[in-house]
Formats: structure tokens, C-alpha cells, sequence
């Protein structure tokens, strides 16, 4: 029964996709900019984990609050230095920036951390449920229930709290809103706010079950889990949940049943396909264009 | 917004101006290298650059077309690149012994290469270019990518028997002998250099005249008015995916013919070169340089790609300065309030610039 | 108004570079009659020009690759030091960036050769490596890599072994080299496991270099490879688990790693989760595991690898060189390090055997080197007795060690 050990594998990688593609499609949603930087930010909540943990010997749920609270207020200074100055400005000049944000928090973490790889501390114990002859282990289980709360608690704060709607109503019409009266500016700042915190808990999740800690780390998941997004429709939380754990399983089989070497280019060209069936992805909004 | 504008404006004088602007600069700064090289006081640093910025100019021009003209976000520039390079690099190969002289070889291998990668990009073309925005983008993204899986896995040689292509290695055998043009995730080694700066400072005066040609033509004003206004210029009766995929071919093989160029200036090209960083880069060459305008992309690829060169004597510090650059320009060229002040600073220096030489 | 504003912007940005570029370009072509200002934060240059031999190099100092770049350049900078601190003989060493991209090691390349390199580490990565071989051949610029170990830097054509550039040399094994030794190692000792899987790292020069003649000489040898589709590279370097899962299903009893030991860190973490314990065998590469910060050395445990340096060896020279490199920069040296290491005093022993001074020529000294190179033995931290053919191809042994409760030990044949 390789083919259930596969599958839940398949879920666990999926599961950090979707981590992370959350947060990718929150400031999508709401600042409609690609925010490559997010994986660099995953990054840096490993690394702060890793040394709180072994530096400063901090047990697990104290060291993911401090990778949280790290993450945080750099993805808002961030927002505030670097990306709210280019409100008016043209999305792609936002892109740009953003890249050049991503390369600054990788060579800034080389230089701070050194660019050998770091072994993330195995802290979630090591073993697991057996189903019959395939393995679940403790750390991938974790990994998906983790991925549900999250997507849960996400889901009930956007639909009912009061800054849930306002972030709803600026990705709808940020002018209307700011008519309305909801400050746009802070709703920005809270959406980076949260995106970053979630990837805070990505890193832990995705350190854990990749025990490799090093400055560019994030860029490929980053990269995944923004074609996650997309998969599931960007801008749509329920999306990139199912988007991230579609990408996840595809990966895995592509790489058991088909190739090693061509898993990239099965999850890009499944990708392909999706899109030209469903062209704002698996669960994205059609989009009317007027006049 | 205004960006958009001031291509649509373009008229009469300030457009012969603006065309003769991209020509003159090329042909001085060709003529001013040339000097240098002739005189003996052009460094080998840059002398090494030379080709590979204009590699990246001819791909950034026609990525500009993409982008800036007919306005779709395209991150998979690269992909086109290393469908030339490899292309090129394996025409020139096979070539070797039948045209030894270095010159007609590399035009024939950067003709195939464009041809190539326009035929990659009609292809590709057709499913892309059916989606908007930045779903188009990461399906450009995403082709990217295969196409550099394609490259780590194939394997071209050539031997006595002729020409050997294969997609598993295991069954690739060459007689002894032979020689491997591409070997999979190796990518080619051993290549003859015969890239030189005339040849690419010659491709970068035709795609300005390509470019150029389409921008002022009937199908460029129509790929624009695609951009501005798809559906009110689908009700003119303008034929969007024609007019769009025309501007996409032409990108792709502009790359193709850039990548033909770059792949013969190293004696080693891998496919991993050609990857999401390199298509990245070219975009920050087009969107610092303006969208749209062919003289910004010119001088703002050569100006990225001698700033990290410049700033070697940083040494660890140097990608992290690089990067504070990158997001102070932006921030600083996005910014009307330093705009207005940078002008009237830059029309005062103006005045007093001839004094100082 | 906006673009023309930019435009001009970057108009008067370029006319600055043009100025930055020919006054370097002034500064170069006057060089050799004048001492030339120094360009950068190089080392002193005390008592007049050309009281030093310049030695460049180019690496991955920024970027995924970077860990290696950085392991070479700070062991060359010890070794250089030492040299220096002998008296006589006085090296000046400048590495720079070339991010593990042959473009920018051709621009590193220039970079040294303006500032005037007289001989060269050549570079860290393989890739790299092959773009700027023929460049110090044509330029007769004596270079000998630390680990640039594909036959591509070497060779100008690696398929048939042929046109090898002569003046530059390897540090480190050539990668068919390993790949046959390993393979060997694995046939004379039946004990470790007869049937073999392998996991290899499909877009590095590197591990596809070894897993190819490795999969050569176990043909020649007759040995039982039962899988060896199990591969992976840059984009998908984190989770083995299907290559794990498929070698455990083919009942692979021995695991080959032709791989770096940062994805082998993971590889071993993987099974150990799985539950697949296998013999895993290790090249080169895999030195430096256990060094790595964090890392649970009981998963090591009972790893072979075949290497011509470990960090925890005994003998003076190695314990000088790793407790001096743990002091200046606070981690473990590798076995990047330890080739660096070795070049630099191979070279020095090559110059003082040969004479050669600062005021020479590069091309003088590549002639004075080359001969050297072919002719003399040399013992460093990664092997003794080590000798150079025609081609520029190390001849040195590689010990099998054992990994035993996260110490190396010594396996006799």
C-alpha cells in the first residue's frame, strides 16, 4: 500500500503549501499585489524558531509565538517602507519592489546567520499512527490539522468580525470602502499583518518536516505555494487551501508514478490545463469586465 | 496611468524624436566602446560584459513589447532565451565543420534560435494567451519552468551517424568520437565562442527597428488599443488574439535571438541559468526602464547590469546595497513629491553641467 | 512629463557609469607602468608594488550556493595568512562573487584580471569553472580549483577526455574518479549490501558526474543497482520521502549518496522517519554532516563515505587548521575548505620550489608552476603523497570512514 503513504505525504506537503499560499491570496485579495517576498519571511520565522529554540531553549508553542511576532512586525514594516509609499503607483512597480524586498531579506539573513543550513530541531516527536502498512506520522497529522484550524479560523474572522468585512469590502471596492469610512490604510497593515504571522507558522510547520534552514529556503516554496494560489483561484481563501493540497498530492504522485526528474513540469502543466478550463482558477471569482 | 498615456500621445515630432533618441544612443555608445577597445583603455571587466548586456538589452526590448505595449505580464521571458541559446548553441555545433568562419555561423545560429522560440511562443501563445491578467502571467511563469525541465532532461549529440536526441539517458550512446551538444542538466560544454559585441550591437539596432516598426504600425496601434480597452476594441472590430499574439511572437523570438547570442559567448551554458530569477531580472530591466519606452529599457538594463559590477568592492555587502537600490529607485521614480523637486535640481544642473564637462 | 523625467534620470545615471568605466579602464591600461591606486579594500600592499603574488578566484559568496563560496574563501584566507606570516614568499588573495553562474564568474574573471592576478583558485563550482577554463588558457594564467571537480573545467572536450587545457589543475578528485572508487569500494565489500539504490542530484555538475561512472564501473562490476531513477534538484530539494519510498519498495539494502550533505541531512532525517535503514554511502561531498548545527549525529551513525578529508582527524595539520577556522569563523570547516586550504600551499610550495617572485609575469609563473605542478608531490589536509598528470588530474586515495556515534572511523581494507 504505497500508494496511501504517498497520499498522505502528499497531504503534508500540501498542507505547508496551503500555509502559505493563505497568505499569499490574503494580500492578493486585498492590496492586489503579488507580494514575492513572502517567502523570504518564512525564512526568517524559521530562523527566529530555530535559535529560540536552541539558543534560548524555548519550548515549541513559545518559540512558534516569537517566530509569529517577529514575522509580523516585519511583514507591516515592510508594508509601511516599502509597499505603501507605491499605493498609487503602477502594480508592477509594486512587484518590482517586492522582489527587491526579497533579495534584501535573503542576503541580510545571509550575513546575519551565515549561509550554511541550520538543522531545524526535531521538536514534534517522531512517531506515528500506523494504517495498515503505511505510516502516518505525528508531524505530518500536525501539519494538516494545523492547515484546517487555520483555514477555519481565517474563514470565521473574515466573514464575522467587523475587520473581516472591511478587508472583504476593500478587496470589492477600495474606494467604496474608504467613502465608507474604514480606514484602507490600516486594513492593508493588518491583512500583511496576519499573512506573515500565518507564515510564521508555514516555517515551523515546513522546518519541521524539512529540517533545513538556510537563506533562500523560502524561494521555492514561496514560488509553489503561490502557483497553489493560483490553482485554487487567487484571491480566495477556500482556493488556496484546496489549491495548496492539490499541488501537494500532484507533486508527490507525479514524482512516485510518472518522474523524479519531470514532477516540476507535471504540476505546472496540470496547472496549465486548470487554466485554460477554468480560467480564475478552481474556485476563483469570473471576473466581469465593463465598459 | 500617464505611462500608458504618453505612448498613446506619441505623434509627429516626439515620435521621430523618441525612435532617433534609442538609435543614436546605441550607435554612439557602439562607436565610444569601440574607441575604448581599439585604444586599449576598455578594462577586461568590461569588455566581458559587453555581449551579455547586449543579449539582455534585445531580450528586454522585446519583453517591453509584451509588457509595456501590449500590457500582458509575461514571467517566463527566459524560457524564450534558453530555447535560442540551446538552439543556437547546437546549430552552431552541428555547423562547425561545414562553416568554420565564426561570423556567418553565429547569424545563422541566432536566426534559428529566433525562429525557435518564436515557434515555442505561437505555441504557447495559443492557451496563454486566452487568460488575463495574472493568470496569464503565471501560466508565462509556468511555461518558463517546463521549458528549463525540458532542457535538464534532453540530450542532443552528434556523431559520426549524424544527429542523436534523446529524453532518458540510458539508452544515449554516442560513437566514440562524437561530440554531446546538450547533456541533459549539464547543458552544453565546450562551445565556441563566437558571440562578439558588433553582431549583438547590430541585433539591438534591428529589434529597435522591429519594435519600432510594429509600435507605429496599423497592428501596433491595434495591439494598444487591445491593452487599453479589450472589449471596446474588440467592438471596433480589432482581432484581439491576433493583434496579441503577434506582439507575443515577436517577444519570444527577440528572446530567441538574444539567447542564441548569449549561449555562444560562454564555452558553458547550463539550464539552470534560464530560470524564474532570469525572467524576473529582465522584467525589473523593463518596468525601471518604462514601459513602453524602448530608451528607458536600454539605459536601465545597462545601468542594472553594471551596478553590481560597481559595487564589487562591497563584497558581502554587495546583493544586499543592490537590492536597497532596487527598492529606493522604485520608490523614489513612483513618487511625485521627489519627482517634481528631482526636476527642477536636474533642469539647474543642466545649466551648469556644461561647465563642469 | 513622468517618463521623460525618468529617462532623463537614467540618462544622467549612465553618463556617471560611462565615467566610472573609462576611468577604470584609464586606471588598467596605466597599470603596468605606474602602481595602479588600489580599486578595492584588498590586503596591503607594503613596500612598493609587486612585493606580493596575487592570487584571484571566483565563488558562490551570495545565493543558494553560497555555503561553499564561503568555506573556500575564508580557508584560503587562512592559508594565505600562514603563508604570509612564514616570511619570504607573500600572496595577496581576492575572491569574488560569481553566484554559481557562468556568466558572472566570465565578469569575475575579468574583475581579477584587471586587478592584475597572476595566479588563480580558478572556481569553487564546476559550472562556473567550465566557462572560465579556456579563458585562463588563452591568457596562460596558472589555475588549480579546490573543488571544481566535473572533468568539464579541465577538459575542452569532457565526452572523449581530450584537449585538457593544461594549466589548470584539480584539488579535488574528478568526479569519474569517485564515482569508479565507490563503486569498487562497494563490490570488494559484499558485506555492505548487495542490492543498491541511489538518490542523486540530477542539475548538479557534481552528482551526475559520479552517479554516471558509478553506474559505468557497477555494470563493469556486475553489481545489483535495483533503483536508480531516484533523483531530485533545486527546485525540489526537500522532501525524498517518494525517492525513499521507491528505493525501500526495490529492497535496496545499500543507499549511494553522490550528493552535498545538506540534502543528505534531510535524506537521513526522511528515513529514519520511515523507518528505512539501509547502509548509506556517502562521497566527498557528504563531509561536513556532521558539523552541521542542529544536527542529530545518531541518524549519521554507521553513514560510510569515502573522503579525503574528515574534520575530526587527529593528525597536527588538521587539528591546527579546524581549530583555527572554528575560531575566526565560529563553525566547522568542510571539506570545501580543506581543498582551499591545500591549493594555496600547493601553490606556494610549487612557487618556492620554482623560484618564482611577485615581479614575474603571470604568464612566467603559469610556465614555472605547470612544470612544477607535473612534477612534485604534495601532502596537504586531503591526502599525502598527492601528484598531478599532464591534464591537471589529482592522483590522491580516498579513505573509507565509517560514521560510529558521531565520529569518524578509519575502515581498513
Amino acid at each position: 500500500m504505497q500508494f496511501l503513504s504517498y497520499l498522505i505525504n502528499g497531504l503534508g506537503l500540501g498542507s505547508v503549501y496551503a500555509i502559505i499560499a493563505l497568505g499569499y491570496t490574503m494580500v492578493y485579495g486585498i492590496a492586489k499585489m503579488l507580494n514575492f517576498a513572502h517567502g523570504d519571511i518564512i525564512m526568517v520565522g524559521a530562523y527566529i524558531a530555530f535559535f529560540a529554540i536552541t539558543k534560548f531553549s524555548l519550548p515549541l508553542p513559545l518559540a512558534v509565538l516569537a517566530a509569529m511576532a517577529v514575522c509580523t512586525v516585519l511583514g507591516v514594516v515592510i508594508e509601511r517602507l516599502a509597499y505603501k509609499p507605491l499605493r498609487q503607483a503602477p502594480s508592477l512597480a509594486v512587484l518590482i519592489t517586492a522582489i527587491g524586498v526579497s533579495y534584501f531579506l535573503q542576503n541580510g539573513a545571509q550575513l546575519l546567520w551565515s549561509s550554511s543550513s541550520k538543522v531545524f530541531p526535531s521538536v514534534i516527536s517522531t512517531g506515528g499512527i500506523s494504517l495498515g502498512s503505511a505510516t502516518v506520522s505525528y508531524l505530518t497529522l500536525i501539519t494538516i490539522v494545523t492547515c484546517i484550524i487555520v483555514m477555519v479560523c481565517l474563514t470565521l474572522f473574515i466573514n464575522k468580525t467587523k475587520t473581516g468585512s472591511a478587508m472583504r469590502a476593500c478587496s470589492e471596492d477600495k474606494g467604496a470602502s474608504m467613502l465608507m469610512g474604514i480606514n484602507v490604510n490600516m486594513i492593508i497593515s493588518i491583512t500583511f499583518a496576519i499573512g506573515s504571522g500565518l507564515a510564521a507558522i508555514a516555517s515551523v510547520l515546513l522546518a519541521s518536516t524539512y529540517p533545513s534552514v538556510y537563506p533562500t529556503m523560502g524561494s521555492m516554496p514561496g514560488i509553489k505555494a503561490f502557483t497553489a494560489a493560483v490553482f485554487g483561484g487567487i484571491g480566495s481563501i477556500p482556493g488556496a487551501f484546496v489549491g495548496g493540497l492539490l499541488l501537494g498530492i500532484i507533486e508527490i504522485f507525479a514524482k512516485a508514478y510518472i518522474s523524479t526528474q519531470l514532477s516540476d513540469a507535471i504540476v505546472f502543466g496540470v496547472l496549465i490545463l486548470i487554466l485554460m478550463f477554468k480560467p480564475t482558477g478552481l474556485l476563483g471569482k469570473k471576473i466581469n469586465v465593463k465598459v | 496611468m500617464k505611462e500608458k498615456k504618453s505612448i498613446l500621445s506619441f505623434g509627429g515630432d516626439k515620435k521621430q524624436r523618441g525612435r532617433f533618441l534609442s538609435f543614436a544612443i546605441v550607435i554612439i555608445a557602439y562607436i565610444a566602446v569601440e574607441i575604448l577597445m581599439k585604444t586599449g583603455s576598455l578594462n577586461s571587466l568590461f569588455t566581458s560584459l559587453l555581449v551579455p548586456i547586449t543579449c539582455y538589452v534585445v531580450a528586454a526590448i522585446g519583453l517591453n513589447l509584451n509588457v509595456g505595449v501590449s500590457g500582458e505580464l509575461n514571467l517566463g521571458q527566459a524560457g524564450f532565451m534558453s530555447v535560442g541559446a540551446f538552439c543556437g548553441v547546437c546549430v552552431s555545433g552541428m555547423l562547425a565543420a561545414s562553416i568554420p568562419a565564426g561570423i556567418p555561423r553565429l547569424i545563422i545560429a541566432i536566426i534559428c534560435g529566433a525562429i525557435l522560440a518564436g515557434l515555442f511562443g505561437f505555441v504557447i501563445g495559443i492557451p496563454v494567451l486566452t487568460l488575463q491578467g495574472d493568470y496569464l502571467a503565471i501560466v508565462t511563469l509556468a511555461f518558463g519552468q517546463i521549458i528549463k525541465s525540458i532542457f535538464m532532461n534532453a540530450y542532443i549529440g552528434m556523431d559520426s551517424e549524424g544527429l542523436h536526441v534523446s529524453f532518458v539517458q540510458s539508452n544515449f550512446k554516442l560513437q566514440p568520437g562524437g561530440k554531446m551538444l546538450l547533456n541533459g542538466p549539464m547543458g552544453a560544454t565546450g562551445t565556441q565562442k563566437i558571440a562578439n559585441f558588433t553582431v549583438g550591437a547590430v541585433l539591438i539596432i534591428i529589434a529597435l527597428l522591429i519594435v519600432y516598426n510594429l509600435m507605429f504600425s496599423r497592428s501596433g496601434r491595434a495591439i494598444m488599443a487591445a491593452r487599453d480597452n479589450r472589449i471596446a476594441a474588440e467592438s471596433v472590430g480589432i482581432p484581439i488574439s491576433k493583434t496579441k499574439m503577434l506582439a507575443f511572437v515577436t517577444s519570444a523570438a527577440l528572446a530567441g535571438a538574444a539567447g542564441a547570442l548569449y549561449g555562444l559567448n560562454y564555452s558553458t551554458l547550463v539550464p539552470n541559468k534560464f530560470d524564474f530569477n532570469t525572467s524576473i531580472l529582465i522584467l525589473v530591466y523593463v518596468v525601471l526602464g518604462g514601459l513602453g519606452n524602448m530608451t528607458g529599457t536600454i539605459i536601465s538594463t545597462v545601468i542594472l547590469i553594471l551596478l553590481p559590477e560597481l559595487l564589487r568592492s562591497l563584497q558581502d555587502y554587495r546583493m544586499l546595497i543592490y537590492a536597497v537600490v532596487l527598492i529606493v529607485i522604485m520608490l523614489v521614480t513612483n513618487n511625485e513629491w521627489l519627482m517634481t523637486k528631482w526636476k527642477s535640481l536636474f533642469a539647474g544642473k543642466a545649466k551648469g553641467g556644461a561647465s563642469n564637462g | 512629463m513622468k517618463k521623460i523625467i525618468k529617462s532623463s534620470l537614467a540618462v544622467a545615471l549612465s553618463v556617471c557609469m560611462a565615467a566610472a568605466m573609462t576611468a577604470c579602464g584609464g586606471s588598467s591600461g596605466a597599470s603596468s607602468s605606474e602602481s595602479a591606486p588600489a580599486e578595492s579594500g584588498a590586503a596591503t600592499e607594503s613596500a612598493g608594488a609587486g612585493a606580493t603574488i596575487k592570487i584571484g578566484g571566483s565563488g558562490p559568496l551570495t545565493g543558494p550556493a553560497a555555503v561553499y563560496g564561503q568555506a573556500v574563501k575564508n580557508a584560503a584566507e587562512i592559508a594565505v595568512e600562514e603563508v604570509n606570516a612564514r616570511g619570504g614568499l607573500q600572496f595577496e588573495l581576492n575572491m569574488q562573487d560569481d553566484a554559481h553562474d557562468p556568466e558572472k564568474a566570465v565578469t569575475a574573471y575579468g574583475v581579477l584580471k584587471d586587478w592584475g592576478m597572476q595566479a588563480s583558485l580558478a572556481t569553487v563550482t564546476s559550472a562556473p569553472g567550465a566557462a572560465v577554463s579556456p579563458s585562463y588558457a588563452e591568457d596562460k594564467i596558472f589555475a588549480i580549483t579546490p573543488s571544481g571537480s566535473s572533468t568539464s573545467v579541465i577538459y575542452a572536450d569532457p565526452d572523449n577526455l581530450s584537449g585538457a587545457f593544461g594549466n589548470v589543475f584539480q584539488m579535488c578528485f574528478t568526479d569519474p574518479n569517485q564515482g569508479t572508487a565507490s563503486a569498487d569500494y562497494i563490490a570488494a565489500h559484499p558485506e555492505l549490501g548487495s542490492k543498491i539504490g541511489i538518490i542523486y542530484k540530477n542539475d548538479d555538475n557534481y552528482s551526475k558526474g559520479i552517479f554516471d561512472t558509478f553506474m559505468a564501473e557497477a555494470a563493469a562490476k556486475g553489481l545489483n543497482v535495483v533503483y536508480s531513477e531516484g533523483t531530485f534538484d533545486d527546485s525540489n530539494a526537500q522532501d525524498f520521502t517518494v525517492q525513499l519510498g521507491k528505493a525501500q519498495e526495490a529492497g535496496a539494502d545499500i543507499l549511494f549518496l553522490p550528493i552535498y550533505y545538506d540534502p543528505a541531512s534531510l535524506i537521513l532525517t526522511q528515513a529514519n522517519g520511515m523507518g528505512y535503514k539501509p547502509t548509506f554511502f556517502g562521497v566527498d561531498g557528504m563531509d561536513g554532516i556532521l558539523g552541521l548545527e542542529g544536527f542529530d549525529t545518531s541518524l549519521a551513525d554507521g553513514v560510510y563515505l569515502l573522503t579525503p578529508f574528515s574534520a575530526d582527524a587527529t593528525d597536527e595539520l588538521t587539528v591546527s587548521f579546524v581549530s583555527k577556522y572554528k575560531q575566526k569563523f565560529g563553525e566547522v570547516p568542510n571539506q570545501f575548505a580543506a581543498d582551499a586550504y591545500d591549493c594555496v600551499y600547493a601553490i606556494a610550495q610549487a612557487c618556492e620550489a620554482a623560484g618564482v617572485t611577485a615581479d614575474m609575469s603571470s604568464e612566467e609563473i603559469c610556465t614555472k608552476l605547470v612544470e612544477q605542478f607535473t612534477t612534485m608531490t604534495f601532502s596537504g589536509l586531503t591526502g599525502s603523497e598527492m601528484k598531478w598528470n599532464e591534464s591537471g588530474e589529482v592522483t590522491k586515495s580516498p579513505k573509507a570512514v565509517v560514521i560510529k556515534d558521531g565520529v569518524y572511523v578509519g575502515v581498513e581494507d
